[in-house]
């Protein structure tokens, strides 16, 4: 077995890549692209970013409008793709119409702007504050920490869907109030990561060193502690987006959340979810985008994780 | 060992208080005047004094809370708005099917997760493993909702007329009510006494009553009720018990005493199952704990597909309808029945791993 210092500097792998390049960014981006499942996340996610970009030039109607005086269509018509050998007479509607006589297509392309949209602000939102308070329990310690934790734990005491939807009863049905309570109830979760990563940090030497050097301990927190807390931020954020995604759909599936003509995938479903015997494709392309969303945040998500794994860095250099 | 479980129950008191104080406080908490948001724009100021009085909104709120603290130990939790009738009736009627379900969820999680996780683990990156991971990437992504319309599509559409048809809704055919088992039993029970309450929640449970009266009709009906909705709801918990299993074997089996089981020349089922699980058992019951949070919250979209009159449906049906007692009494049960539980999780540590109850 070699000894790891007589391993050449350009030589030294591990069963995911090699290490010739430096920083731990390119490090991880190496490791992600090489796990097959994450690449198929990344795709999906590709895919869809390109369609909430996109959304004007790829919908062909505007998701909010009511066809009913405009053309001749009926509500809840089934797809019809002149390509696919409909009609040229009848106006084409890709997925068809949905119980208010819109055009599916559209209210699925912006839809993907919705959901992005929703993923992104819960996220930010949890996570900021979620850091806060988890980077300043850690830090400051003594009863600080015990009451910040406390509330913590209060929150995790009730089940997640449960407290969102008391949330919600509060400040009434809404898209905004339905992510607003998804976020304040994914907070404890950052505030609990963050809390664990920033204790193991806080007696790193060069913590002493900063602040032998003078720096306050504002610029030691969030400019030595924090950004070596990344890591696992990041991929509680990659799965937290998931997650957002899908209990946002959650709410707006129960009526709770986005209320019509807001074309977002968990209300479409919802509202049409008593026509799954006679136009089942009004639940099941909703569904389907739902599921291959999440699916994709948390295959990114899961990727993220092993390629930031840091059992897998230099320690890793011995053979196996 | 008795000093561990006092010290944990006594944590647990301050976080039921803590539920119950939030509980409270969120539902009193309607912006604007209450009268209105929940009687309607129109109601008149005469409707609105009566209504304000009779709920005891007139009070300041940290003596609403003690009378509600008084009430509850006593049982009374509140009337509905809606429905004129005391919280604690609609609870015993409604969160028998939410039990049901949530433990038939609960069981075949953890069977099938575990097992799943075990195979897995034990042939790491076999087809078998690979298989089941996707299987657990896809069953994680799946929302709930749509999980069930899916299979209800399947069942009770694409197979329908055949002898594998389940029915897409409902707890029970129409028609078809139970015999509760005191009835059955010729046991005299008074009406509206604490009893036939107790005696009505138990009943209430239709499995349970039909399995100990001997009517296999409704049993066998009430069970393929259950079924499609117990499954969607355990797919969630199952994947992720099947992926904390898996990889909490995977860190066992590599340890040495494991190659020590193997090398004594024990049977593998034995290293696997007698060792190397045990140990990995930990991680698992802390997870299996919270996936009953999931359970509680996936109760509420599975009830409102599959038409199940469950607490879940109340609750959100409470919240459209600003039914703030409703809202209030079931939430808090919920909670309680959380917290409760991972107490119970917590206390297992003890059995499960000797050094805990040396602490």
């Amino acid at each position: 077995m070699a000894d790891v210092a007589e391993i050449p500097y350009d030589k030294i792998t591990d069963d995911i890549g090699d290490y010739r390049s430096g920083s731990l960014w390119r490090i991880t981006l190496h490791r992600l692209f090489r796990q097959r499942s994450a690449k198929v996340g990344m795709v999906i996610l590709a895919v869809l970013a390109f369609t909430a970009i996109f959304a004007p030039v790829i919908a062909p109607y505007d998701p909010t409008a009511v066809l009913i005086g405009v053309e001749d269509v009926k509500k809840r018509e089934a797809p019809c793709i002149h390509a696919l050998g409909c009609p040229t007479d009848r106006p084409q509607h890709y997925f068809g119409t949905d119980g208010n006589v819109r055009d599916l297509f559209s209210r699925m392309v912006y839809g993907a702007r919705v959901s992005l949209r929703i993923g992104f602000i819960v996220v930010t939102f949890a996570g900021v504050i979620g850091t806060a308070l988890g980077a300043v329990a850690a830090y400051s310690g003594g009863w600080i920490d015990n009451i910040i934790m406390r509330v913590m734990d209060i929150f995790l005491a009730f089940p997640f869907l449960l407290l969102s939807i008391s949330i919600v009863f509060v400040l009434g049905r809404s898209l905004t109030n339905a992510m607003l309570a998804i976020a304040i109830v994914s907070i404890p979760a950052y505030a609990r990561v963050i809390r664990s990563t920033v204790l193991s940090l806080r007696e790193a030497e060069y913590v002493e060193a900063s602040r032998a050097a003078g720096a306050t301990d504002f610029q030691i927190l969030f400019g030595r502690i924090l950004p070596n807390a990344l890591p696992p931020l990041i991929v509680l954020a990659t799965l937290g987006v998931a997650t957002a995604i899908l209990d946002t759909a959650a709410l707006s599936f129960l009526g709770l959340g986005a209320q019509p003509p807001t074309p977002e995938w968990g209300t479409m479903l919802g509202s049409e979810r008593n026509q799954l015997f006679s136009a089942p494709h009004l639940v099941f392309i909703p569904g389907i985008a739902i599921s291959l969303t999440v699916l994709g945040f948390n295959l990114l998500g899961d990727g993220l994780r092993d390629a930031l794994d840091p059992r897998l860095t230099n320690a890793g250099a011995k053979s196996r | 060992m008795i000093q561990y479980t006092i010290r944990r129950i006594f944590l647990a008191i301050p976080v039921l208080l803590a539920v119950l104080v939030v509980t409270f406080v969120l539902a009193r908490s309607i912006p604007g005047d209450p009268c209105r948001a929940i009687l309607g724009e129109k109601a008149t100021q005469a409707t609105c004094e009566v209504f304000i009085r009779n709920h005891g909104l007139d009070e300041p709120i940290h003596v609403q809370f003690f009378i509600f603290m008084g009430k509850m130990l006593r049982g009374d939790l509140g009337e509905s708005i809606r429905f004129s009738r005391p919280v604690s009736i609609i609870l015993i009627e409604r969160l028998p099917m939410t039990i049901e379900l949530g433990f038939s969820a609960m069981i075949i999680a953890v069977l099938v997760g575990v097992g799943a996780g075990i195979v897995s683990a034990v042939g790491r990156n076999s087809p078998v493993d690979v298989a089941t991971m996707i299987g657990a990437n896809l069953g994680v992504s799946l929302p709930v909702f749509f999980l069930g319309l899916l299979l209800i599509y399947f069942f009770a559409v694409i197979l329908k007329d055949s002898p594998l048809a389940l029915p897409p809704s409902g707890r029970l055919t129409a028609g078809m009510s139970p015999t509760p088992f005191y009835e059955v039993f010729n046991w005299p029970v008074e009406e509206g006494s604490l009893r036939y309450h107790v005696y009505g929640f138990i009943a209430n449970h239709f499995i349970f009553n039909a399995l100990i009266t001997g009517d296999w009709v409704l049993f066998w009906d009430a069970l393929k009720h259950l079924i499609l909705p117990a499954l969607a709801l355990s797919t969630i918990p199952m994947a992720i018990i099947a992926r904390i299993t898996r990889s909490s074997m995977l860190e066992v089996l590599g340890l040495d005493y494991v190659r020590t089981a193997h090398a004594k020349g024990l049977r593998k089922r034995d290293v696997i199952l007698g060792h190397a699980f045990r140990n990995a058992l930990l991680p698992l019951v802390t997870i299996i704990g919270l996936q009953l949070g999931t359970i509680l919250g996936g109760a509420v979209l599975t009830e409102t597909i599959f038409g199940l009159a469950g607490v879940g449906r109340s609750v959100v049906e409470a919240t459209f309808a600003r039914d703030f007692p409703v809202l209030q009494g079931f939430v808090i049960v919920i909670a309680a029945i959380y917290v409760l539980f991972n107490l119970l999780v917590d206390l297992s540590y003890a059995f499960f791993d000797p050094r805990i109850r040396l602490e």
